[in-house]
C-alpha cells in the first residue's frame, strides 16, 4: 500500500518516455510483478532445469553410494551399448511404431469427427454427442485400460461376443496375448479415449471460417461433399499443419501408461516403449546411466525435432507454435 | 432430375452423420454402463457373464466393500485430499505468473514466459528427477503428491491468454485509484478470470485425481499413501488375467466375501473414481472447449 503511489508516477512516466526510462527504474516500480514470478521461477528452476545436472550420469559408471567426485567416467561407452543393445533398439521400434500409429488415426479419427458434427443441423443432437465424446478424455489410464481388458476379454468380453454372434470367429480371440495386434489395440484405445476431445480444436477451426464462402459455393451449385473437399477442408489446413508438424516433434513420446498397463510377459517385445525401458534399467534394474543415457537420448531427439519443426512451420508461413 | 437428388441427397446423408454418431456414442458409453451394471451385479453371479446393460442380481454389497473402512477407503479419501490441495495451490501460483508475464510493461515477460514455456518441450527425465525428489526427502511424503506437478506451462499460457483479452483500461484505471500490481491482480483480474480458472481448475483436478504413476513410483511403499487410482492399478494388474485372486482379501472387502469378487470390486472402484469427474464436466463444457483454443494460440 505504502509503495502504492510511488508505483503510479513511475509507471506514467514509463507510458510516456517508455523507451527512454532505464530498465532500473523499471524494474524498481515492477517489485509487486517480479515478486508474484519470482518464487514460481525458483520452483521451475528447481524442479524443470537443475535435474538436468543429473544427465552426468549417463557419462559415468553411476553408483549410488559414490560421491560425484569418486565415481568413474565412461565417456560415451553407455550410449556405445545402447545402439547396440538388442532389447534397445526394439523399445525404439515399439516406441516410433506406436507414435506413428497413433498420430494418424487420432489426426484422421478427429478431423472425421469435426466434419461431421459440423453437419449437425439439432443443437441439442450436437451438444449431446459432443459431451458424450469428451467423457473418456476425463478418465485415467487405469480406468481406460481396465475397460479395455474388460471389453477383450476371452470370457464375455463384448468384442468376443460380437464377433461371435456375427460369425466373423468361431471361438474367443486372446486380443492381449497377440504380439501383432497390441500397437492396434493401442491405437484403438487413444482413439476411443481422445477422438471427441481432438476434436474440439477443428470443430473451432471449421466454424471460424466464413459462411459467405459456403453460401457462394452453394450458388455455383456446389454440393456438400464439394463444399467439405473445397471449403472446409482447406479452411482448416493450417492448424492441421501445425498441428501435424508439431506432433511429429512428440514421435520418441508414445506415451507409457497404457503400454506399461496393457502390456504382458506374451506381448514384451511389442509392447515396451522408451519410457518402460528407462523405468525398468534405472528403477527396477538400478542401471541408472544406462537409463540416464536413454532418458537423454529421447529429450535430445524431441526437442530436436520440435525446433526443426517449428522452423518448417515458419517456413510454410505459421508462425503461432513455441 | 437434378431436384430430386437434391431433395434426396440430404436425408440420406443426415441418417448416415445421425447412425454414425449414435454408433460413437454407443461404444462410447457402453464399457461405462456395463461396469455400472457389473458394479451392482452379485459378484459371484457377475462370473458366469451375461451381465451387459443390467445386473442380475441386484447388490449394493460391492460399494459397501469399498467404503468399509479399509485400505480402499483411505485411499479414497488421500485422493480427495491431494486432489483439492493441489488443485488450490496450483490455481494460486499459476494465475499468478499469469497475470506477471501477462502485463506488458514488465521488465521480465520474456525471458519468465521463455523459461516456463521451454519446460513444455523438455524435461530431464524420469531417472534425474527421481534422484531430485529422493534428495528433497519426498519419497514416501504426502507432498509429493502435491509439489512436484505445481506448475504447468500449458495452463500458464490458458490463463495468461485470457488475461489479455481483458480490456487494459480495467488495471490503468486501478493503478491511477492507486493499486499496485497484488491489489490489482486480487480485487480486479482474478474474479474476471473465473471462466478460464474454473477450466484449468478442472485440468489440474483432473490431473491430480486420475495420477497413479507418481504412487508408484515415490510412495508405493507407505500404504497409507496409496490413492484409489493406485488401488485400482493393483486390482487391475492382478486381476486381469484370472478371475480369483488375493488382493481382495487385503483391501477391507475380506469381511464380505462370496459377493464380492475381484472383478466385482474393480467394478466398484471404477465407477467410484470417475463419478466425482463425470458429475462436473458437463457443466464446465462451455468454458474447456474455450479454454483449449486460447490454449493453440500461443503467441
Amino acid at each position: 500500500m505504502a509503495s502504492a503511489p510511488k508505483g503510479i508516477s513511475s509507471n506514467t512516466a514509463a507510458m510516456t518516455a517508455a523507451p527512454k526510462s532505464s530498465i532500473f527504474k523499471r524494474m524498481r516500480s515492477q517489485k509487486q510483478l517480479m515478486l508474484m514470478s519470482l518464487p514460481i521461477l525458483l520452483y521451475v528452476l528447481l524442479f524443470s532445469y537443475y535435474p538436468i545436472w543429473g544427465w552426468t550420469q549417463a557419462f559415468q559408471n553411476y553408483k549410488p553410494a559414490l560421491p560425484f567426485s569418486q565415481q568413474e567416467w565412461v565417456g560415451f561407452k553407455q550410449f556405445n551399448f545402447l545402439f547396440r543393445d538388442d532389447s534397445f533398439l526394439k523399445v525404439l521400434r515399439n516406441t516410433v511404431g506406436m507414435s506413428f500409429i497413433n498420430l494418424v488415426l487420432g489426426f484422421l479419427t478427429a478431423i472425421a469427427l469435426a466434419i461431421l458434427l459440423n453437419e449437425i443441423k439439432s443443437r441439442l443432437f450436437k451438444r449431446t454427442i459432443q459431451t458424450i465424446s469428451y467423457l473418456p478424455h476425463f478418465l485415467s489410464w487405469i480406468i481406460v485400460t481396465g475397460l479395455v481388458a474388460n471389453a477383450l476379454s476371452i470370457d464375455g468380453g463384448i468384442i468376443n461376443v460380437l464377433l461371435m454372434k456375427l460369425g466373423f470367429i468361431q471361438e474367443p480371440i486372446m486380443w492381449l496375448s497377440k504380439p501383432h495386434y497390441f500397437w492396434g489395440i493401442v491405437g484403438a484405445s487413444h482413439v476411443w479415449k481422445e477422438v471427441g476431445w481432438n476434436a474440439i480444436i477443428y470443430l473451432a477451426a471449421i466454424t471460424s471460417i466464413d459462411p459467405s464462402l459456403y453460401e457462394a459455393a452453394e450458388i455455383d451449385g456446389a454440393n456438400r461433399y464439394k463444399k467439405m473437399l473445397h471449403i472446409t477442408l482447406p479452411g482448416i489446413k493450417s492448424i492441421v499443419i501445425i498441428l501435424l508438424i508439431m506432433n511429429l516433434g512428440w514421435i520418441l513420446d508414445a506415451g507409457f501408461e497404457v503400454q506399461y498397463l496393457l502390456g504382458n510377459g506374451v506381448v514384451v517385445d511389442w509392447s515396451q516403449t522408451i519410457d518402460i525401458f528407462v523405468l525398468k534399467y534405472g528403477l527396477q534394474i538400478g542401471n541408472y546411466s544406462l537409463a540416464t543415457a536413454a532418458g537423454i537420448f529421447k529429450t535430445i531427439v524431441s526437442v530436436a525435432l520440435i525446433f526443426a519443426a517449428n522452423t518448417v512451420a515458419k517456413r510454410i508461413g505459421e508462425d503461432r507454435l513455441i | 432430375m437434378r431436384t430430386r437428388t437434391l431433395r434426396l441427397e440430404p436425408v440420406v446423408f443426415h441418417l448416415f452423420n445421425a447412425t454414425v454418431m449414435l454408433a460413437l456414442a454407443v461404444v462410447t458409453l457402453y464399457p461405462f454402463l456395463n461396469t455400472l451394471a457389473v458394479s451392482f451385479n452379485a459378484g459371484n453371479d457377475t462370473i458366469r457373464g451375461g451381465i451387459y446393460l443390467w445386473p442380475r442380481i441386484w447388490t449394493d454389497q460391492n460399494y459397501r466393500a469399498v467404503f468399509a473402512g479399509g485400505t480402499i477407503y483411505h485411499a479414497f479419501w488421500v485422493s480427495v485430499a491431494r486432489t483439492v490441495i493441489a488443485t488450490l495451490l496450483s490455481l494460486f501460483l499459476t494465475s499468478m505468473l499469469a497475470y506477471a508475464v501477462s502485463r506488458k510493461e514488465y521488465v521480465f515477460r520474456k525471458p519468465v514466459t521463455i523459461l516456463i514455456v521451454l519446460t513444455m518441450y523438455f524435461n530431464a527425465g524420469l531417472i534425474p528427477t527421481y534422484f531430485l525428489i529422493k534428495d528433497l526427502h519426498l519419497l514416501n511424503n504426502f507432498l509429493v503428491y502435491i509439489i512436484p506437478g505445481l506448475i504447468s506451462a500449458f495452463n500458464m499460457i490458458v490463463i495468461r491468454t485470457y488475461m489479455q483479452t481483458l480490456p487494459e483500461g480495467l488495471i490503468e484505471s486501478a493503478k491511477v485509484d492507486g493499486a499496485g500490481d497484488f491489489r490489482t491482480f486480487f480485487s480486479i483480474i482474478l474474479p474476471l478470470c473465473q471462466p478460464v480458472l474454473a477450466t484449468v481448475a478442472l485440468f489440474v483436478a483432473v490431473g491430480q485425481w486420475n495420477s497413479w504413476f507418481d504412487t508408484f513410483l515415490y510412495a508405493s511403499s507407505k500404504q497409507n499413501l496409496s490413492t484409489l487410482q493406485y488401488e485400482l492399478m493393483k486390482l487391475l494388474s492382478s486381476a486381469s488375467f484370472s478371475n480369483t485372486n488375493p488382493a481382495v482379501a487385503n483391501s477391507g472387502a475380506g469381511a464380505t466375501l462370496q459377493m464380492v469378487t475381484p472383478i466385482s470390486i474393480r467394478a466398484a472402484i471404477t465407477i467410484v473414481a470417475s463419478v466425482p469427474i463425470l458429475v462436473v464436466y458437463p457443466f464446465l463444457q462451455k468454458y474447456f472447449v474455450h479454454g483449449m483454443q486460447l490454449g493453440s494460440v500461443k503467441e
